[in-house]
């Protein structure tokens, strides 16, 4: 008789009372409460993110949420970003989209993450989904600009087209000029990542010229630097603005009608863009620099004074990212002038060169967690690495959320005292007790994954390459780090004990990810038959796994939870290690 | 972003499967099976905060009741041959890398994978500790070696090193290719001079050698065969010759397309004309010519993405370049 408490709230207050909840893991928590609360939470969930498409089926996904209007795919593992994972391998979104195109009609929002997207797919999109506002294809692949066309052409509701870094098959720039004339709703655009032929420029300004809330404009590199102040000229409300090719003759004429269009922009925060930037030009944003809170430098090649002179014109700052032209003496700059940084990025200029061609090492990271407090996020590559230099950082900046050190020489062990460089990632993972992503580097052994296993209690996302001495490195992580969620692991010397001793955590976990490790066939069959919840997927492209011994290391490996069960669309260089496989060969 | 649609290890989860974590309070005993010797199994406590081995079998440990991971003899042996190799290495990174990382100069010349008496990869800097670090076993050594053993400049690079999206890498490329026609147009100076240039070049391991290592490094290109919806990438980096690549490539979209083995002792098809098939590449200003025709190393230069083209297509190229293929094919590779 104690159940009639539950029932005796009506279901649409529960409603009301769930629809002021938007996080997604609150609305988890709150649907395993009672069956009650599962069937409302479910009816009224409007949003979903799917970390790993192939963790879960569309179906599964359609029967559970009747009404979605906003989902978030995700496909290959973040290690494809690095050309890891080979061509073929999967993340096809295709499926997704014909079973959402019937379920769904009132979707609005769909992002997609390191997924194949081909024209037809884009195509049942338009057509599926009338009400479509927001597209962004991050780092994805397998379409061309006629699949653009048909949204641009179906697509009246469309705010938000957001390419970010996918590759896109150029076939004809005018894919721009689908947008229909009465097409007035474009808030945000990205299409940096284009290649030639992709834009008609025509088409371009015609349409930010008739869309008046337009905010966010990122070009690709082939919009020349003359056009840019025109463009400008039509879309002075802009915040974010990315630029094309930032190169081109000094001329008095452009300078000043450049200099002229960035200053009418009042409200830009955010530039990025300044491809094969010459120094010449960049006064032409000087007007805007004391507002901006993130700057993208990264693909300009310009080098100190003038990109010194540049960021010390910033001081508000939150996000910079730059190349290693900036130089220890600029970091040092920026952290006298930018107090409010919150997120740093340093690129290699020429990550191949055998000697160093600029003067960056750890002093410039040093400078900045020592001058800017609310440093957050970091991503840093260099040459040279101490510990000390790290133990300073990890004291002086203990609210790190993300801490990636990437040094160039992946081996390189701590250039003052010749040791490795544990004790400084162990003060990282000490110090900084908030600690979400964490990418290593250099001379490391054991040691370092103790450290982690000990103090990272919070981080979600480890990347490990060339470091570590035996299993238990990896045993330390798997068994000590409580929120982890991802792993990806390259070229280091685990194996199998870590891995079955472990099996069960894995469970808990999003992803594992090994290359060139020294995991068995054996080993991955084994875990394929115990652990039946587990993808076990070994990817070779040599041949097919039973053509060699059990004992054989696998080449790539990559192990996920999934309540679909395998999947059916692998290539002829992947190979489930399920039930089936296991007794069909051995 | 917010995570819906995916229990956490916190939560209780989604409805679905029930997950184990470590923060449970219940215990799961995992009883496991070595595979190179059936007699010998290792039980496992899974308990918060460590792993405790309770028993075992012929080879086991039986230290249990400490946390932390006991192995047994084979397992220390195995964690000690992988200290050695990194002893090995951190061996070679001292003498040869040196504190900074720098060449030794007093050599004057680029080391390379031949330097090294392991069959292991060099690392990108010539001078620093070699990169691979899987077991010493002869698969690693194959791992690292391309597909018909190629130059120095390509095996010094591991796929996946340093981790830089590709859309970024080839903007540095193409940052560094315009300044590479200038360095090439120095080169082609007078005879002699061209020559003794040359040498210098050898002998200090210079910058002049520069523009070609990062072109070299052009890295994954597409490449479209016609007929097959999805493009696929290969990595010029890793092939020295047009046959190689070709072969490369006959591979990935001949197997893709549902052939067998056989395709393995085929010689390359596309070079030679007998195929239905041409394999054609767009060069930095847009035209589409024949692979094969100009040396290797000026391919790499030029070449945007390539195309498997049907061979009755081929028409559309310049005709000159499709007759003086004919001519020339013997001067292949």
């Amino acid at each position: 008789m104690q159940k009639k408490t539950a029932y005796s709230f009506p279901d649409e207050i529960l409603e009301h009372v769930f629809s002021f909840i938007h996080s997604g893991k609150d609305r988890n928590a709150a649907s395993v409460v009672c069956k009650s609360w599962y069937e409302i939470e479910r009816w009224c969930r409007r949003k979903i993110f799917v970390g790993n498409c192939y963790a879960v089926s569309p179906t599964m996904v359609i029967r559970r949420f009747p009404d979605i209007r906003s989902i978030e795919l995700k496909g290959k593992p973040h290690f494809a970003d690095f050309n890891l994972v080979p061509d073929g391998w999967g993340g096809y979104v295709l499926p997704w989209i014909s079973e959402m195109a019937g379920a769904y009609p009132w979707l609005e929002e769909i992002r997609l993450k390191r997924m194949v997207v081909t024209d037809e797919s884009l195509e049942l999109v338009a057509k599926s989904f009338t009400n479509l506002q927001v597209l962004v294809l991050f780092s994805c692949e397998g379409f061309s600009t006629d699949g653009l066309a048909a949204i641009a052409a179906s697509c009246k509701n469309l705010r938000e087209l957001d390419l970010r870094d996918s590759e896109v098959d150029d076939l004809s720039g005018h894919w721009l000029n689908h947008f229909p004339d009465t097409y007035t709703s474009l808030v945000s655009l990205n299409i940096s990542c284009l290649g030639s032929d992709d834009v008609s420029f025509s088409a371009l300004e015609r349409l930010v010229g008739r869309c008046p809330n337009l905010r966010r404009l990122l070009l690709n590199r082939e919009v020349p630097l003359d056009k840019i102040a025109n463009l400008l000229s039509r879309a002075p409300q802009l915040i974010e603005f990315g630029t094309g090719t930032y190169a081109a003759e000094l001329r008095s004429d452009v300078y000043s009608n450049l200099a002229e269009a960035f200053c009418n922009c009042k409200e830009l925060k955010c530039l990025s863009g300044f491809w094969d930037a010459v120094p010449a030009y960049l006064p032409v944003i000087y007007s805007v620099c004391s507002r901006l809170t993130s700057l993208n430098l990264s693909y300009a090649p310009i080098q100190n004074p003038d990109l010194t002179k540049l960021v010390s014109q910033c001081p508000s700052l939150q996000r910079m990212l730059v190349l290693d032209y900036i130089e220890d003496s600029g970091l040092e700059v920026l952290a006298s002038s930018c107090k409010d940084l919150q997120e740093l990025r340093v690129f290699p200029s020429d990550p191949f060169g055998e000697e160093p061609n600029v003067s960056l090492t750890e002093k410039g990271l040093v400078a900045v967690s020592s001058g800017c407090p609310k440093l957050q996020s970091v991503l840093y590559f260099c040459r040279q690495m101490s510990n000390a230099a790290l133990v300073t950082i990890a004291q002086n900046c203990p609210n790190f959320t993300r801490f990636r050190l990437c040094l160039l020489d992946p081996k390189i062990a701590d250039y003052r005292t010749l040791q490795p460089l544990d004790v400084g990632f162990g003060a990282i993972v000490e110090h900084c007790k908030d600690l979400r992503r964490l990418s290593l580097s250099g001379l490391l052994t054991d040691r370092v994954f103790e450290y982690i296993g000990m103090h990272a209690k919070k981080l979600e996302m480890l990347s490990v390459a060339f470091a570590g001495e035996s299993d238990l490195a990896l045993h330390h992580v798997l068994s000590g780090c409580e929120s982890l969620r991802k792993l990806e692991i390259m070229n280091c010397p685990f194996g199998d004990k870590a891995l079955l001793a472990n099996a069960a955590k894995l469970e808990t976990m999003r992803s594992l990810w090994m290359s060139s490790c020294s995991v068995s066939l054996g080993a991955c069959k084994m875990l394929g038959q115990k652990m039946p919840r587990l993808n076990i997927e070994v990817m070779d492209e040599k041949g097919p796994p039973d053509s060699r011994a059990e004992s054989d290391p696998v080449d790539k490996l990559y192990i996920y939870r999934s309540v679909a069960g395998p999947r059916f669309d692998m290539p002829p260089f992947v190979w489930t290690m399920d039930e089936d496989f296991a007794s069909e060969l051995s | 972003m917010s995570e819906n649609g995916e229990g956490g290890g916190r939560t209780r989860g989604h409805m679905g499967p029930i997950i184990i974590t470590p923060s449970t309070t219940f215990f799961s005993l995992l009883i496991l099976h070595l595979t190179q010797n059936p007699y010998n199994f290792l039980l496992f406590l899974v308990m918060e905060g460590g792993l405790v081995l309770l028993g075992g079998g012929a080879n086991g440990g039986g230290s249990g009741g400490s946390s932390g991971f006991s192995t047994n003899e084979s397992a220390m042996s195995e964690a000690s041959s992988y200290l050695a190799e990194t002893e090995l290495e951190l061996g070679l990174g001292l003498s040869i890398g040196g504190p900074t990382g720098k060449i030794n100069k007093a050599s004057g010349r680029i080391l390379t994978a031949k330097d090294f008496p392991v069959p292991r990869r060099a690392s990108m800097n010539g001078g620093t500790p070699p990169s691979v670090t899987v077991s010493g076993t002869k698969r690693a050594a194959d791992q690292s070696v391309p597909h018909d053993g190629g130059s120095p400049t390509a095996t010094s690079q591991v796929v996946g090193w340093p981790p830089i999206r590709s859309y970024r890498m080839n903007s540095l490329v193409n940052n560094n290719q315009a300044k590479a026609p200038r360095a090439e147009e120095e080169h082609k100076g007078i005879n002699e001079e061209e020559e003794e240039e040359e040498d210098k070049a050898i002998k200090d391991g210079s910058k002049q050698k520069k523009p070609n290592e990062n072109l070299g490094h052009i890295g994954f290109i597409k490449v479209n065969m016609d007929g097959i919806r999805i493009g696929r990438k290969v990595d010029l980096n890793a092939h020295s010759s047009y046959h190689s690549l070709a072969s490369a490539l006959e591979n990935m979209f001949v197997r893709s397309a549902g052939a067998e083995k056989q395709q393995l002792t085929m010689p390359s098809k596309l070079l030679d004309g007998s195929s239905e098939f041409v394999l054609t590449y767009e060069d930095k200003e847009g035209d589409w010519m024949l692979v094969g025709d100009v040396p290797w190393m000026m391919f790499l230069t030029s070449v945007r993405r390539l195309r498997i083209m049907k061979t009755s297509e081929v028409n559309g190229l310049a005709p000159r370049f499709h007759e003086r293929n004919r001519t020339q094919r013997s001067k292949l590779i």
